[in-house]
């Protein structure tokens, strides 16, 4: 292999495909059943437990753990499923470090919860790997709903009015369901085809059809949605990426992070895939963080991630920045780009020494450059389908239960407004949607009759 | 640092920590390793009498129940007594007891229920320059298929009689080992002290099943789809084992007899407890089955610690002390109240002590938005379910409600005076003072 660390430029096979392996296996191997009992035991089983409350799907975790701890993890993956039908992918990707597992009155004692997260991996690896399905097809209600967007929002939504009887049909605009479980996350965090199995798995309980590579607003409009069903939900997430508004981000190596991610994520080898020497993520959210590890893991010789606020205002949690670190990636704050040096092709990022004044972020005139080969533009994300819906910072305004301003149509997940852009909460929007939804259209039904 | 030897029926031993009768004591090589570990004395395994040996089962011989991470909190085992010959036994005894001359070797015996019987092992272990001897009249599975162990501890007619026989026929100090499979633990140690013992040891083990398997419908330790009932040890009986320690101590018709305490000794405080209830030493087998020989160190540095700070400086200073305050409901005092107490700073907020009273007890524990949880003293009775069940030690106390204060929940003012049922208007019993 000609290349290495050291190979100036973008190029690939920096590493041995066997180091490439292991740098990409899983971040957390799963349990085997002895660590997952002893995992268990640590659980208080606590009154109104505070994991349960943190958790945006609210599932029952002191329950669950309770049946890992008496040998009955498949009675446990029920109860996870029962609120979080993608309890097996929210095991992997949740920061459980700033919702179950940092209020875990383990944590509060000793500083050490207990491991929430792969404990619900255990259990719902389990069931899944026997290929059961928990749940059945309720009578068929003869209605039918629209889910635009395979992401988590779409596949809880669809799964909850599929089990409730609706006829559900989900677009969506790539060629393969599952959102930015496929794409959208690093590829340690959902090794084997996860996602693509979990999707599986989860389509057993029969009633949705899934219709792939139909774009709202290209193949398919809002309207002619409305006219077909008798409910839309959507579910779309954000298509769009924030431009950084610096001199030169057309150069050669510039892109965006969700592209370098969704690329990595469905690369057959990795020794194929292009890198960087030198490579600069410009951002402060998990996208940045995800993007800098994997350019670390690819081979990249000097990864830094540029955030233009402090370590504080950093989305991305604590545990994510220890563990970009950890991988040798360097994390520069109060960094605000300026322009991208380079002919033709990046060399550098210049950037200037941002202050933080009484929540005003100020320019200390101070400049300086970061060489880089590869600039990933990982600033956030932007809606691309409006379709006449009221609209806030960007973002589909919704009730507490998922309806937008056009009666008929729910959204949930990244392209709502409100709750954190995590699967996890794009799994509860889209659950509670498909509640509101089935007791619309049902007490319609109930109304006519 | 405390002087823990201690001098038990005459029997001297640098500490109270015995190895109990049981497989860690079935062989010279066993001892030998437990006396370097620092064990101040052994119960041999039980001798039967000479002949073929008994036989034990080929498959498993324990059974086992489990705390959080699992912990050995309960063992019950279906072995039966030695089941090497006599004579190489013997041997042993003696090879041990010449170079170990200060730590106590005591034999326990197990032989049919004739005096010839007796009249004959009886000598052989003297020969040996054993210490004494331990009758086992606990052994309650198998053995006393045959008439034998608990067969015998059930019936205190025969207790008298044997431990009669062995006292004839001996002069070494005579223990007898009593069976808690019996509705009344004084009977069996008063006829023991009427057949002159010179103490009892107790509690053997107690007749159980651990569980059950659940494919074959089979009790467990199973042996080929059976099983029989095994004999109950471990962590799990030293609350049984206290209690019957206890009753033997406070009654005045054996007040003065010796014991040797035994059931769930794991630590030195659990040894110290015994101690503290009248045991003069205590004897341990599942600590050491659980842990290896080691764990005796734990007991001598613990109890020494504890009796230096305590100014306690030797152990026989402290048999018996908690005897006095072993008393019958009935004489409590219902003029002592106390209300319970949590801790904001060490509390952990994990809700349980409030999930306890609310679901189970009398509603006395208020819980707010912020996980807050306080005691209302209108509703609480001091149960103490709320310190049980708490997972920080001393998080949730009790404290007194002095006299002269007014209960929260009564509504009247503490009492200074010592009053109990004996005296209480509401007890039908209660003759009127003349």
């Amino acid at each position: 292999m000609a290349n290495s660390i050291n190979t100036e430029g973008v190029v690939a096979g920096r590493l041995d495909a066997d180091v490439l392996a292991d740098n990409f296996s899983d971040l957390h191997p799963p349990l085997d059943d002895h660590e997952a009992l002893v995992a268990a035991d640590r659980c208080y089983f606590c009154h109104d437990a505070p994991c349960m409350t943190a958790c945006p799907t609210s599932i029952d975790i002191p329950l669950f753990i309770r049946q890992i701890a008496t040998g009955t993890a498949e009675a446990a993956a029920k109860t996870i499923f029962d609120q979080n039908i993608l309890g097996g992918m929210c095991a992997r990707v949740c920061p459980t470090e700033t919702l179950c597992e940092e209020v875990c009155v383990r944590e509060v004692a000793e500083g050490k919860p207990v491991i929430i997260g792969q404990l619900q991996r255990y259990a719902t690896d389990k069931a899944m790997d026997a290929g059961v399905h928990p749940f059945t097809r309720g009578v068929e209600t003869g209605k039918s709903v629209a889910v635009v967007g395979a992401g988590p929002a779409g596949l809880a939504a669809a799964h909850r009015l599929a089990m409730l009887g609706h006829s559900v049909t989900v677009y969506d605009a790539r060629a393969k369901g599952g959102g930015l479980n496929e794409f959208g996350i690093a590829a340690y965090k959902s090794v084997d085809g996860f996602a693509q199995a979990e999707v599986d798995w989860l389509l057993q309980i029969g009633g949705i059809e899934m219709q792939y590579s139909k774009s709202l607003g290209d193949e398919i409009s809002l309207e002619s949605l409305r006219a077909m069903h008798d409910a839309v939900f959507l579910g779309v997430g954000l298509g769009g990426v924030n431009a950084l508004s610096a001199e030169g981000e057309d150069k050669e190596g510039v892109c965006d992070a969700v592209d370098f991610i969704s690329e990595l994520r469905q690369a057959d080898d990795l020794a194929e895939l292009h890198i960087g020497r030198r490579v600069v993520v410009i951002g402060g959210g998990m996208t940045a963080i995800d993007a800098a590890v994997q350019s670390k893991l690819l081979g990249a010789q000097d990864v830094t991630v540029a955030y233009r606020r402090d370590k504080s205002a950093m989305g991305a949690s604590e545990f994510e920045q220890d563990l970009a670190t950890s991988k040798g990636v360097r994390i520069v704050f109060n960094a605000q780009p300026l322009k991208v040096h380079g002919n033709g092709s990046a060399t550098g990022v210049e950037f200037e020494r941002t202050n933080n004044l009484d929540g005003d972020l100020r320019s200390t005139g101070e400049t300086f450059l970061i060489e880089a080969d590869n600039v990933f533009k990982a600033i956030g994300q932007t809606l691309t389908t409006e379709a006449g819906l009221d609209l806030e910072r960007g973002k589909i305004v919704v009730s507490v239960d998922g309806k937008t301003s056009i009666e008929g149509i729910w959204a949930g997940g990244d392209c709502a407004l409100g709750g954190d852009d995590l699967t996890v909460t794009a799994v509860a929007e889209g659950r509670d949607a498909a509640m509101d939804i089935h007791a619309t259209l049902m007490g319609k039904e109930l109304k006519n009759g | 640092m405390a002087d823990l030897r201690t001098e038990f029926l005459g029997i001297k031993s640098p500490n109270p920590f015995w190895l109990a009768s049981a497989p860690p004591t079935d062989k010279e090589y066993n001892v030998r390793r437990a006396f370097e570990a620092g064990w101040g004395g052994v119960v041999w395994k039980t001798l039967g009498e000479e002949g073929p040996p008994v036989v034990n089962v080929n498959g498993p011989r324990y059974g086992a129940i489990f705390g959080s991470d699992r912990r050995l909190l309960g063992l019950n085992n279906i072995e039966l007594i030695t089941d090497r010959p006599l004579q190489q036994n013997l041997q042993e005894i003696k090879s041990v007891k010449k170079d170990y001359p200060d730590r106590a070797v005591v034999v326990s015996l197990m032989v049919p229920c004739v005096e010839d019987a007796w009249k004959a092992i009886l000598p052989v272990v003297e020969e040996t320059g054993a210490d004494g001897v331990e009758l086992n009249f606990g052994c309650p599975h198998g053995m006393s298929e045959r008439g034998m162990g608990s067969a015998v501890g059930q019936v205190p007619e025969y207790i008298e009689m044997v431990t009669r026989w062995a006292k004839q026929n001996t002069r070494m100090p005579v223990i007898v080992k009593l069976t808690p499979n019996i509705s009344d633990i004084r009977k069996p140690a008063e006829a023991a002290h009427a057949g002159g013992a010179d103490a009892v040891s107790l509690i053997n083990t107690i007749n159980s099943i651990t569980s059950v398997n659940l494919d074959l419908f089979a009790p467990e330790p199973m042996i080929d789809t059976k099983g029989a009932h095994g004999g109950y040890c471990g962590p799990a009986v030293k609350p049984i084992a206290l209690s019957m320690v206890s009753e033997i101590a406070r009654n005045p018709l054996t007040a003065d007899l010796p014991i040797s305490g035994i059931g769930g000794v794991t630590t030195w405080r659990d040894a110290a407890e015994f101690i503290a209830l009248g045991a003069g030493n205590v004897q341990v087998c599942t600590a050491a089955m659980t842990y290896g020989f080691k764990v005796v160190q734990e007991m001598i540095s613990g109890l020494g610690q504890w009796m230096d700070e305590k100014g306690h400086e030797s152990v026989a200073s402290v048999v018996g002390r908690a005897v006095p305050n072993c008393s019958d409901w009935q004489n409590l005092n219902l003029n002592y109240v106390s209300k319970a107490r949590i801790s904001q700073d060490d509390c952990i907020k994990c809700g349980r002590c409030f999930a306890a009273c609310e679901d189970t007890s009398h509603q006395a524990i208020t819980m707010s938005a912020d996980r807050t949880f306080e005691v209302i003293d209108d509703e609480c009775v001091a149960c103490n379910l709320c310190v049980n069940v708490c997972p920080v030690e001393n998080c949730i106390t009790m404290e007194r409600i002095n006299p002269g204060q007014v209960d929260e929940r009564t509504g009247k003012i503490v009492e200074e005076e010592f009053a109990d049922w004996t005296t209480h208007p509401n007890n039908p019993g209660l003759v009127a003072a003349e």
